[in-house]
C-alpha cells in the first residue's frame, strides 16, 4: 500500500494525497443516511493527465477508484463502499472557454456551479447556465453525471444531462475521450450528428469512468425577473395548473412545493411561475398569458395568484434556492436527506399523498416539492427529510421513510433519481433484463478491472 | 355574536344611493344603483357582491354613516362570495392569526399601536417618537384587514380577545388610557367598525397624525422646512375617518412640505391596487397603478408619501421607477427633524 500512497504523492504531490484519519473519516460518508465507507487514499488530482495516470495505477492494483465533485449528493454515491481512492475534482476548476456567440462553456470537472455563476455574471452577463437549487460548492460535472435539474430544466431543455454539448473523460483503462463536437473538431458545441457516446458517462454513477471537462450550454440571461405563486388547495389540480402554465411556454422555471411549515401553507400547494422578460411590455404580456392560462381556476375562486411582497421575491427568485438549505438544517444535528424521484407530471398527487403518507408512519418531518423538467415532460419530484445525526432513532426513521420512498415512485410509475445503493437494486429488479444484461456488458468492456465506484448499479453485492 | 348597526330603513329612503354612484370602479345608472341598493336590503345576490373591490370608499361617501361597505361585506359573507380566491382567503386567516405568543411588557403614555407590522418598529425613534411605548403583532392585530376577504366574522371572532389583549398586558398595568394607531385601519377598527358592530372599545384611540401634529408642535423650533412637494397616498383605511385627512396638510405645513394638488387624492383616491392582486384583477390594479403614479408625477411631486405600509409595499417601486421617492410619513418627519 505504501507503494501506491507513494506513486499517487509522484502523480499528483504530496500534499494533494491523504492518509490522514480525519480526512478518511471525512471523505467516507455525506450528509445523508448511508452508512460511511472508510477510503484508503484521498487525492486531489490537478489534470487530466493526473487523472489518467491515477487511474491507470488503479487499474494496476486492482484499488477502486470513486470519483467525487462537490460531495453533495446525499445518497453516498461518493461513499467509497469498497474503500480505494476518493478521487476529489476540486482541483480542476478553470473555466476553459465561454462562447458568446454558439452559447456554451467548457469547463473542468471541478468547477463549482457558484465559480461558474459568478464568472458569468462579471465577464459575460449576457449569458447564464441553468444553476440546480444546491449549495454553490457543488460541481458542473457531479451535477449532469447525476442526471441533475435547475432553474432553466423548464424552458430550456430539461435535464442538465440533456444540456452537456461534449465532454472529455478518462476511461478506467486510462484512455482520454473526447465525447462530442469536441472529438473531431476543436469546439464543443454539440453532441450531434455524431454517435452519442456521452450517455456511457451520464448517470452511471461514476462507474464508467471519470469526467474531467464538460461542454455545456448557455442561455440568455434577461434583465427582468418576477416571480408568480400560484396558490391551490387541491392536489388533483396540479398536474393541469402545470400542463396549462407550461403549456404557455411563458416561464423560465416552473417548480412547485407543500409544506407543513409555516402553518399558513399547510394544505396548500404552491406553483412557482419564473417568469423573465427584456422590456417591462415583454414582461406584461408574459405574466399575462401565464395567468390567463388558469382563468378558469380563478374564475371558480378555486385557487389564484399569492400577492408577493419584493421581499419574498427576492428570495423565490434566487439561484440556488436558500431556502432548501435552510429547511435541511431545522432538526438541527447535522442530517438531511433528499430523495429525488423523476416522474411524470401526472404522478404528482400520488406521489404527494405516498410522501404524506410515508413521512407520518415514520414520524418525520418532511418537504415536499418538484421541478418541472422540459415542457412539462417529466418532474424531479422530492421528498426532504431533516434529521438529527446524533439521534439514532431518527435515522433509522429517516432510512425506512427512504426506502418507502423511493418503492413508492417506483409504484407511481416514476424512478428513483441519484439514489443510493438499495435504491438502485430496486431499480435494477424492475428494470427490462435485457436492458439489465447491456448495462453490465458495457460495464464490463469498459472497466474490465471492475475499480470505477464498485458496488452501484450491481445487481448482487 | 354581535351584529352591523345598520338601518335599512335609511338605505331604503336614500335618494342619492352615493355608496354606488361615487363609487370609482363601478358604472351603474342610478337606476341599476337603486337596484342594487334594493336587493343588498333583501340580502340577495346581485351585481356589486362580485363587482366590489373593497376599497372601503362607499363608507365615506355614505351621507348618512348607515355603513354601506360593512353591509357588502356581510352580504358576501352570507351568500359565500368570494372576492378574494378560497385558499388565499383561507392562507390569509391562518397567517394573520393570534399566535398567543404576547409577551406582557411594561408601557408608558405614549403608547403606539403598530398593528401587525413589526418591520416598522424602525420608524418609532428619534426625538418625535423616541421616547413612546411599542407594541405590535398577531396577538393584538385588529383584523380589519379582513374585510376585503368578506369575513367580518373573522374579525368579530378576534377583535374582543386582541382588545383584551392590549388592556390586560399593556394599557392596564402601564396605567394608560389611550393608544396612539400607527395605522389607519387600527384607528378606523376602534372608531368605525367595533362601533358599528357593538364593540365596546375602552381605551381611546389616537390617530396617528393627530398625535404627530402635537408632536411636531412640541417640536416646531427645531423643524428645518424640507421645501418639498409631494403626493399623498390616501390609504383604503382612512376612508373610515375621513376627518383625519386634513391632519395630513397640518403635518406638510409644519415640516414645509406641499401636498401637490391631483386628481387622485382626498375623496378620489385611488386604492393602490395590492388587494385587487388578491382578487385576481390584475389589469385593474395595474392600471390603477399607472394612472395613481402618473397622477402623482404630474402633479409636480418628488415624493410620494405613505401611511400604510401595504400601500407602501405595493407602490414604492413603482414610485421609485418614476422618480418619485417613496417615502413614509414618520421618516419624512424624522427627516425634517434631521433624525
Amino acid at each position: 500500500m505504501n507503494d501506491i500512497h507513494d506513486e499517487l504523492v509522484r502523480i499528483v504531490g504530496a500534499a494533494y494525497v491523504s492518509r490522514a484519519e480525519e480526512e478518511l473519516y471525512l471523505y467516507g460518508r455525506d450528509q445523508g443516511v448511508q452508512p460511511p465507507g472508510r477510503p484508503d487514499y484521498v487525492v486531489l488530482p490537478a489534470t487530466t493527465e493526473e487523472v489518467r495516470r491515477i487511474v491507470l495505477l488503479a487499474g494496476e492494483n486492482g484499488v477502486p477508484v470513486v470519483p467525487m465533485g462537490g460531495g453533495l449528493v446525499l445518497s453516498g454515491l461518493t461513499v467509497p463502499l469498497k474503500g480505494g481512492i476518493v478521487l476529489d475534482m476540486k482541483r480542476m476548476n478553470r473555466i476553459l472557454e465561454v462562447n458568446e456567440l454558439s452559447h456554451y462553456c467548457v469547463v473542468e470537472a471541478g468547477t463549482t456551479q457558484g465559480a461558474l455563476q459568478a464568472y458569468l455574471a462579471r465577464r459575460h452577463p449576457a449569458l447564464k447556465h441553468s444553476v440546480p437549487d444546491a449549495p454553490p460548492v457543488a460541481t458542473i460535472a457531479g451535477n449532469v453525471a447525476i442526471h441533475g435539474s435547475g432553474h432553466l430544466s423548464q424552458s430550456e431543455g430539461g435535464f442538465h444531462s440533456e444540456m452537456v454539448t461534449g465532454l472529455e473523460v478518462v476511461l478506467p483503462t486510462g484512455e482520454v475521450c473526447r465525447l462530442g463536437s469536441c472529438s473531431t473538431v476543436d469546439k464543443w458545441f454539440s453532441r450531434a450528428p455524431l454517435p452519442d457516446l456521452a450517455g456511457l458517462f451520464l448517470g452511471w454513477n461514476g462507474t464508467t469512468g471519470v469526467i474531467t471537462k464538460v461542454g455545456m450550454k448557455l442561455f440568455p440571461s434577461f434583465p427582468l425577473k418576477d416571480v408568480l405563486m400560484f396558490m391551490t388547495e387541491d392536489i388533483d389540480a396540479v398536474p393541469e395548473v402545470i400542463s396549462r402554465i407550461v403549456s404557455t411556454e411563458m416561464g423560465e422555471d416552473i417548480t412547485f412545493f407543500v409544506t407543513p411549515k409555516p402553518a399558513y401553507f399547510d394544505g396548500f400547494q404552491m406553483t412557482n411561475v419564473h417568469i423573465v422578460a427584456r422590456t417591462p411590455r415583454e414582461m406584461k404580456l408574459r405574466q399575462a398569458l401565464v395567468r390567463e392560462s388558469v382563468q378558469p381556476y380563478l374564475d371558480r375562486k378555486e385557487a389564484g395568484f399569492l400577492p408577493l411582497p419584493a421581499h419574498m421575491k427576492v428570495n423565490l427568485l434566487a439561484a440556488p434556492q436558500k431556502s432548501l438549505s435552510e429547511f435541511a438544517d431545522i432538526r438541527k444535528g447535522g442530517g438531511f436527506e433528499y430523495v429525488g424521484s423523476i416522474m411524470p407530471v401526472e404522478s404528482i398527487p400520488g406521489a404527494y399523498r405516498a410522501g404524506l403518507g410515508i413521512a407520518a408512519r415514520n414520524g418525520v418531518t418532511y418537504s415536499m416539492g418538484a421541478r418541472v423538467v422540459g415542457r412539462g415532460h417529466a418532474v424531479m419530484f422530492y421528498y426532504a427529510f431533516p434529521f438529527n445525526r446524533a439521534d439514532e432513532a431518527e435515522l433509522q426513521s429517516v432510512r425506512h421513510a427512504l426506502e418507502a420512498a423511493n418503492r413508492a415512485a417506483l409504484d407511481l410509475g416514476g424512478i428513483p433519481w441519484k439514489t443510493e445503493v438499495a435504491g438502485q437494486r430496486m431499480i435494477l429488479a424492475r428494470m427490462d433484463p435485457a436492458t439489465v444484461a447491456l448495462m453490465e456488458r458495457l460495464r464490463a468492456l469498459l472497466d474490465p478491472n471492475g475499480i470505477m465506484n464498485p458496488g452501484n448499479w450491481e445487481v448482487a453485492p | 355574536m354581535t351584529e352591523l348597526r345598520w338601518n335599512p330603513d335609511i338605505c331604503a329612503a336614500c335618494e342619492t344611493v352615493d355608496c354606488l354612484e361615487k363609487c370609482q370602479y363601478v358604472r351603474y345608472s342610478p337606476e341599476q344603483a337603486r337596484g342594487e341598493r334594493d336587493r343588498l336590503i333583501r340580502g340577495e345576490e346581485t351585481a356589486i357582491l362580485t363587482d366590489c373591490v373593497t376599497c372601503y370608499a362607499c363608507e365615506e361617501y355614505c351621507p348618512h354613516h348607515n355603513h354601506p361597505f360593512y353591509l357588502i361585506v356581510e352580504r358576501q359573507e352570507e351568500l359565500g362570495i368570494h372576492p378574494v380566491p378560497k385558499p388565499i382567503e383561507k392562507s390569509q386567516v391562518l397567517m394573520m392569526g393570534p399566535k398567543g405568543r404576547i409577551v406582557p411588557e411594561a408601557v408608558r403614555t405614549p403608547v403606539i399601536n403598530l398593528c401587525y407590522f413589526p418591520m416598522m418598529k424602525g420608524a418609532i425613534r428619534g426625538r418625535l417618537l423616541g421616547d413612546a411605548s411599542v407594541i405590535v403583532g398577531s396577538d393584538i392585530f385588529c383584523n380589519l384587514m379582513f374585510l376585503h376577504f368578506a369575513r367580518n366574522s373573522t374579525i368579530r371572532e378576534r377583535l374582543p380577545q386582541m382588545i383584551r389583549n392590549i388592556m390586560t398586558h399593556y394599557l392596564t398595568p402601564g396605567g394608560v388610557d389611550e393608544l396612539v394607531c400607527y395605522h389607519d385601519e387600527c384607528y378606523g377598527t376602534y372608531t368605525s367598525w367595533a362601533p358599528a358592530f357593538g364593540i365596546d372599545v375602552p381605551f381611546r384611540p389616537v390617530h396617528f397624525f393627530d398625535f404627530l401634529n402635537r408632536r411636531l408642535e412640541a417640536l416646531a423650533g427645531q423643524i428645518k422646512p424640507l421645501g418639498l412637494k409631494a403626493a399623498y397616498q390616501r390609504p383604503c383605511s382612512n376612508r373610515l375617518c375621513p376627518e383625519t385627512d386634513a391632519w395630513v396638510d397640518a403635518i406638510f405645513e409644519k415640516i414645509g412640505v406641499e401636498r401637490t394638488e391631483r386628481e387622485f387624492d382626498h375623496g378620489n383616491a385611488l386604492c393602490c391596487g395590492g388587494v385587487m392582486e388578491a382578487q385576481q384583477r390584475f389589469e385593474l390594479a395595474e392600471s390603477n397603478r399607472e394612472r395613481n403614479i402618473a397622477d402623482m408625477k404630474a402633479s409636480g411631486a418628488t415624493m410620494a408619501v405613505f401611511n400604510c405600509p401595504f400601500c407602501f409595499f405595493t407602490l414604492a417601486e413603482k414610485a421609485a421607477q418614476a422618480g418619485l421617492m417613496p417615502v413614509m410619513m414618520s421618516d419624512l418627519c424624522h427627516m425634517a427633524l434631521g433624525d
